[in-house]
């Protein structure tokens, strides 16, 4: 009697831990793609998984943990795609026999609460922006901010600065952009998902940011473009790398992304940020996808690029409507050539 | 012929049931003991790159930079002690108050309600603090109190630098003070338990001596209740030292030094929960994992601190409780 108590959960422990391939063989019978990696791109990624799964049967299960996270999980093979917001390097990729492409494009907005000033109309240069993340620039009514906004009165109040407190792709894109148009600031902080800020406070996520902006009176922040909307928040103009003063929108993303240089990066190596067209927005971002280059099992491979196909063909509009902008047509069909090139 | 003896039946199963009641209590008890240890010396596992690439610096080194992958611990060390004792500073008067309050003054009626509203404070997850901190408290300290405090206790000769800052309402004067409002329930509720506990017969002799209300408190109560209440601020600092989601909402989460409690400043707890899904290099997460065992080792030092001040106390008054 007592054996046989014993006997039942011993031989389901054996069972459950004996055959690993009898349960990859079951997940696949339920078509199920899992990834993992940047929350910049969690909001669409599941809305494009719910559209899938709802024409195509294929469920797609995205776990929000960090771009570190993905990229580490995709090379250890236990997800079957990952998605970062920094883009790795051509040799990188090759070491971890991974393939990468870009799925979507987003804005970062420099957010701004100043009693007075209107969405737009703060306009602020790249060095600028630089030198009050380096706190170089103390107060509003510095002469660089009022150089380049004559007619607008700012107060003589000191600037409180915002930043993150997390790692995170948005601080990548963002400390990119401030190295590209600032000597001082690469020399110094430098780029990276978190870095040593010479000044502010960190707010935890975007919304610890937005929360900060909104409680402290004559701060700046940085948040992505969807929770400035969201938020009713103050965004600045910023000078691009054509000089003209442009302020966030769909618009002015889609222009960056179409005039970035995308044919000649390697592996769609490439950031945004600070693109040369007329019109383009500088903190322009994308999220990339890695996927194994030489999977071990074709067909999941080939399920994870159908849900990517169905998401750069169809996914538009759901795009749109959470304030993300699709890629540009002919960035679209090059991803199509590298895949069909680079994954077996 | 061996006759039916009840008692001695009894005696032997009971002593089985000893020895089992034993071998669990005491398994229980070394268990815990062996967690402590295993989880102390797997955070010093998990810390040791951190340790090996920084030696002592890691402990003394205000610079935490990612980018160069230069790790020091100064800052959220000196976050935590210092929003930790702003929390007691203000916790400590208030909650013996409560409880003196709830236990010797208050209307026998209004002592349930009172207390059991107090415990139900302890119960409010710590995020709900963080939110009223950040929303409500912080906007309130940076409009009110901050600039009072830089306009009248800014030039003072010893205090002024620590209330000097800009008054943007987050920092660690923020933090500790939205941390003694969370910690006021653990401290009331052990006091006013132990307080509960002092036999009347002693009070009652001090009353006829003809000893004040006050009196009986300073004399009595408080003397006879001395350890348990020490006992009762430590388990409070113990929660302020390792509280985490409140102190990332109102602190800042800055890695900068500064003598300003108006000024944000960084936590080990705050700096492990925010810093953690982004560390991608080996040394990055090696050096936070580092911080969980400073932690512990900050925490055990205050802890043996507060034994050692319990011993001394026992030699020059006697033991009681």
């Amino acid at each position: 009697m007592k054996r046989s108590l014993w006997a039942l959960p011993i031989a389901t422990l054996l069972a459950s831990c004996g055959s690993p391939d009898s349960s990859s063989k079951q997940a696949l019978a339920g078509a199920t793609v899992t990834g993992a990696g940047s929350t910049f791109v969690y909001p669409v990624l599941s809305a494009w998984a719910a559209d899938y799964a709802g024409q195509t049967g294929t469920k797609v299960n995205y776990q929000s943990i960090g771009s570190g996270g993905g990229i580490s999980q995709v090379k250890a093979g236990t997800v079957d795609f990952g998605a970062t917001d920094q883009p790795l390097a051509s040799n990188e990729l090759a070491q971890s026999k991974l393939a990468q492409f870009p799925v979507v494009i987003g804005g970062i907005v420099a957010v701004v609460n100043i009693s007075g000033i209107e969405p737009g109309k703060l306009r602020l240069t790249g060095p600028v922006l630089a030198d009050i993340y380096a706190g170089k620039i103390k107060k509003w009514d510095d002469a660089a901010i009022v150089q380049a906004n004559p007619g607008t009165k700012l107060p003589d109040a000191s600037i409180a600065v915002v930043h993150r407190s997390d790692g995170s792709g948005t601080t990548f894109n963002f400390t990119h952009y401030l190295s590209q148009v600032s000597a001082a600031w690469k020399s110094g902080p430098g780029e990276g998902k978190t870095v040593a800020w010479p000044t502010g406070v960190g707010g935890k996520g975007n919304e610890g940011v937005a929360g900060y902006v909104k409680q402290i009176p004559n701060s700046i922040g940085y948040v992505e473009y969807a929770y400035a909307l969201q938020g009713g928040m103050t965004y600045a103009a910023l000078q691009n790398a054509a000089g003209n003063f442009v302020t966030p929108s769909a618009e002015t993303f889609t222009n960056a992304a179409e005039s970035a240089d995308w044919v000649s990066a390697k592996d769609f190596n490439l950031v945004m940020t600070n693109a040369p067209g007329p019109n383009a927005y500088p903190i322009t971002a994308t999220t990339f996808v890695l996927m194994p280059s030489n999977p071990k099992d074709p067909a999941k491979s080939k399920a994870v690029l159908d849900f990517f196909r169905f998401a750069l063909e169809h996914g538009s509009e759901q795009a749109t409507k959470l304030d993300y902008r699709p890629l540009p047509t002919a960035l679209v069909q090059q991803i199509e050539t590298y895949v069909g090139q680079t994954i077996k | 012929m061996t006759a039916y003896n009840p008692i001695e039946v009894t005696r032997s199963r009971s002593a089985g049931a000893d020895r089992t009641f034993t071998v669990l209590t005491a398994g229980a008890a070394w268990l815990v003991l062996l967690l402590l240890g295993a989880t102390a010396m797997s955070m010093a596992w998990g810390g040791r790159l951190a340790f090996e690439t920084f030696g002592f610096g890691f402990i003394t080194s205000p610079e935490w930079d990612a980018v160069q992958g230069k790790f020091g611990a100064l800052v959220p060390i000196y976050g935590t002690l210092v929003t930790s004792a702003i929390a007691l500073i203000i916790a400590f008067p208030v909650s013996i108050g409560i409880a003196l309050f709830l236990t010797e003054i208050a209307p026998r009626w209004s002592r349930g309600p009172i207390g059991i509203a107090v415990e139900l404070l302890a119960a409010v997850p710590s995020i709900i603090y963080g939110m009223w901190g950040l929303f409500v408290f912080a906007p309130f300290m940076g409009a009110n109190v901050e600039p009072w405090l830089t306009e009248h206790l800014g030039d003072w000769p010893v205090l002024g630098p620590l209330f000097n800052g800009p008054p943007i309402g987050i920092g660690m004067l923020t933090a500790g003070i939205v941390l003694g409002i969370m910690v006021i329930p653990f401290i009331a509720a052990v006091a006013r338990d132990v307080f509960a506990e002092v036999p009347p017969p002693l009070k009652e002799a001090a009353v006829a001596l003809g000893s004040t209300r006050w009196e009986v408190l300073t004399k009595v109560t408080l003397p006879y209740t001395r350890s348990a209440v020490i006992g009762a601020i430590f388990l409070g600092l113990g929660r302020a030292l390792g509280e985490t989601m409140a102190v990332t909402f109102v602190l800042g989460n800055a890695h900068d030094l500064s003598a300003s409690l108006l000024m944000p400043s960084n936590s080990i707890a705050a700096a492990i929960a925010n810093e953690f899904t982004e560390a991608d290099s080996e040394l990055y997460r090696s050096s936070l994992i580092a911080l969980a065992f400073l932690l512990f080792v900050v925490t055990f030092i205050v802890l043996s601190f507060a034994k050692l001040l319990l011993l001394r106390l026992k030699r020059i008054h006697g033991g009681t409780l």
